[in-house]
């Protein structure tokens, strides 16, 4: 058995959503430096606000505006700063409740250490230097000594630039930039599968119930559910049982369009693969076309398929693996 | 015991469980690879082939380990042609089992396939539990899982429920546990350690592993000819809370108490218990609310401080305490699963294996 294959990935994506009413005045208030809360049916006030109510599911929209200090009504102490955190430094994490909400807020409280740090301390809320209207907006909360202030004041949910001037555009969606790292391992048949073709031997692995032969295999015939292993040397050559026409240049993809994306079933083999045509016009490429791979030095896979010049398959061949 | 009377109409019960010797990586296995083993087992046990099954069911996250539809490949390890009846869930498998509880109650099927897998290994499992999250107000703060729990172990610390001894005393009970299960990732004496996320140290969290379980359900007669002692679903329910931390009362877990209620856990007391609990704060929530006493034998296997692949470890939970039933050292045992930051949804199962059945 081959040296398993492991290799980074990286799935990174922005996570873009649209607010409701009542979390765009909040992420519009943060941006302007004032924490908004939302009173339910029962006269509560939640902290962050939410659009419907947890508990009775009632819409709510009377808005209201807290205070940036509050106490701590919960913590933990992370010796240990993941790289995506609010702060690289050792930290809290916090549940706030800010003076004038009955509910609290998670955030992380800069203190020196976890000495400093305990249920019921007074904090207030650090501002990020540039605001966009997100959570991190509030950069952090730190210790401040005070006393609780008094309650919450009704707000309408805008914020005027000035006493008379109009209001400041509002928030209306956010963008959350995640990253995640992996390292990727393909698993014991595809290791085998990728090893031969770094040889540029192509093989599969057979079925033991169904004797069909999987190209690239997976470990598992899907038929039987049962493993694969025998392991099969199949094509180079093989015929394109179907086929499509890409007219739209991918991303980061060298490749001129048109091209033609096939499925080949190599010769053997009971699956078809695809693969990229070339060395034919797109418009010529046609179902039965028999093809061979093309290899391109230090690549662990061929770049793409060539026709061989043989005659069509006929479709009797390859009808089944269509 | 009498014959006991189908509240639902058709009794169900778990007639196999297997699941995976739980490793911290699995780098030579796809997740099929994985998986298969698991369900070449409960198949065997049962004599059943795929083609018998009336239902199959899954649960598992792409996210874990980055693979995008990881569970159509996954698939490839039933043997899903001709075409089977088949759903997934992006839950653990607990959940999956509770869909196909459904499915069989309604008369649809009469047996039906659970399993779950979850590759943790690939990635960084205490990142990618953040993407879980409220993506307005508490992703963008990468809150990790370990420090979401740290919150709540505080809280019952505040509230005078646990100190740090009573924590230690978790995981030392759940590790020693775990010495008699071959499954199990982590067993024996685990080192305390440093805190991981101070008020819980690396021996208040589980261990990060792989690892794949898989039930077969069965509707009346059908189980008793499949196994000789099926663990009955007497009751099963699940309930979620608020999803925002900050309205919760974290000492608490209404959610698993009223599904506990559902699911009649209260009806008499049970002699097992097989709770979903990652933390060891988490374990004491749950006893308090479920009202378990020095009576009910909790987590013989060691829990999911034993091992933890997630997705699986809530099936796991009630492939347990099935299996305890099957081999006859229960006769009443409540299986419990979570999902979510701090307990945030619960799902409690109870099941019973007849007397004369021994
Ligand atoms: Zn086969």
């Amino acid at each position: 058995m081959p040296e398993v294959l492991r290799a980074p990935l990286v799935v990174e994506f922005p996570f873009t959503r649209s607010l409701g009413p009542v979390q765009s005045a909040f992420l519009t208030g943060l941006r302007e430096r004032t924490v908004l809360g939302v009173r339910t049916g029962d006269g509560r006030v939640l902290v962050p606000p939410v659009e419907y109510d947890p508990v009775t599911a009632e819409e709510l929209r009377e808005l209201v505006e807290v205070h940036a200090t509050g106490t701590v009504t919960t913590w933990a102490w992370n010796p240990a700063p993941r790289s995506q955190q609010p702060l690289a430094r050792p930290f809290a994490w916090v549940l706030v409740r800010l003076d004038g909400a009955d509910t609290a807020l998670l955030h992380v409280l800069d203190a020196p250490g976890p000495d400093a740090v305990r249920t019921g301390m007074r904090v207030r809320v650090r501002w990020a230097a540039e605001r966009t209207g997100a959570i991190t907006d509030i950069a952090c909360f730190e210790p401040y000594g005070s006393e609780p202030a008094p309650l919450p004041r009704a707000h309408n949910g805008s914020f005027p630039r000035t006493a008379a001037g109009p209001a400041a555009e509002a928030v209306t969606g956010i963008v959350a930039p995640a990253r995640l790292d992996y390292t990727y391992a393909p698993g014991r048949a595809q290791s085998d599968h990728l090893a031969a073709l770094a040889e540029r031997r192509i093989v599969g692995e057979r079925c033991p119930s169904c004797r069909k032969i999987y190209v690239p295999p997976r470990g598992a015939c899907p038929t039987c559910g049962v493993a694969t292993g025998e392991q099969v040397e199949v094509g180079p050559r093989g015929t394109v049982t179907t086929f499509c026409i890409v007219n739209i240049k991918a991303k980061n993809l060298d490749i001129e369009v048109p091209y033609v994306y096939a499925h080949i079933a190599l010769d053997g083999a009971d699956l078809a693969l695809h693969g990229r045509i070339g060395g034919i016009p797109y418009d010529e490429v046609r179902m039965g076309l028999r093809v061979e791979p093309v290899w391109h030095d230090g690549a662990r896979h061929p770049d793409h398929y060539r026709p061989t010049g043989e005659p069509d398959a006929d479709y009797d061949t390859y009808k089944e693996l269509l | 015991m009498t014959r006991y009377e189908a509240p639902y109409g058709r009794d169900i019960a778990v007639v196999a469980f297997a699941q995976t010797c739980h490793r911290r990586r699995s780098d030579e296995l796809s997740e099929v690879e994985m998986l298969m083993p698991v369900l070449h087992q409960v198949l065997e046990a049962t004599g059943l082939r795929t083609g018998d099954i009336g239902f199959t069911c899954s649960g598992s996250s792409d996210y874990l380990a980055g693979r995008a539809f990881s569970f159509t490949m996954a698939l490839d390890g039933v043997g899903a042609w001709p075409p089977i009846s088949e759903s997934h869930v992006e839950m653990d498998g607990a959940w999956a089992l509770y869909e196909a509880w459904v499915k069989l109650l309604t008369g649809q099927a009469d047996t039906a396939l659970v399993y779950a897998y979850g590759k943790s290994s690939p990635g960084e499992v205490r990142d990618v539990l953040t993407r879980q999250l409220d993506p307005y107000y508490a992703a963008p703060l990468w809150p990790d899982s370990v420090a979401l729990a740290a919150l709540q172990a505080q809280a019952l610390i505040d509230a005078g429920e646990a100190g740090e001894p009573e924590l230690a005393g978790v995981a030392a009970r759940s590790r020693r546990a775990a010495a008699a299960n071959p499954h199990a990732q982590l067993q024996g004496e685990v080192p305390r350690g440093e805190y991981h996320v101070r008020p819980l140290r690396v021996s208040d969290c589980p261990p990060v592993g792989d690892g794949a379980a898989a039930v077969i359900l069965a509707a009346g007669e059908r189980a008793r000819e499949l196994c000789g002692r099926p663990a009955w679903i007497r009751g099963m329910d699940h309930r979620i809370e608020a999803h925002a931390l900050g309205v919760r009362d974290l000492t608490r877990s209404p959610s698993t108490r009223l599904a506990a209620e559902r699911a009649g856990a209260f009806r008499r007391p049970v002699d097992t218990a097989e709770l979903h609990a990652p933390f060891t704060s988490q374990e004491i929530v749950l006893r308090r609310s479920l009202d378990l006493d020095d009576r009910v034998r909790v987590n013989p296997s060691g829990g999911a401080l034993a091992a933890n692949p997630v997705m699986a470890a809530g099936l796991i939970r009630i492939g347990e305490a099935a299996a305890r039933i099957h081999r006859g050292e229960s006769d009443r045992a409540l299986a419990h699963a979570t999902s979510g930051p701090c307990l945030q949804q619960n799902l409690v199962a109870v099941l019973e294996g007849e007397a004369d059945a021994r």
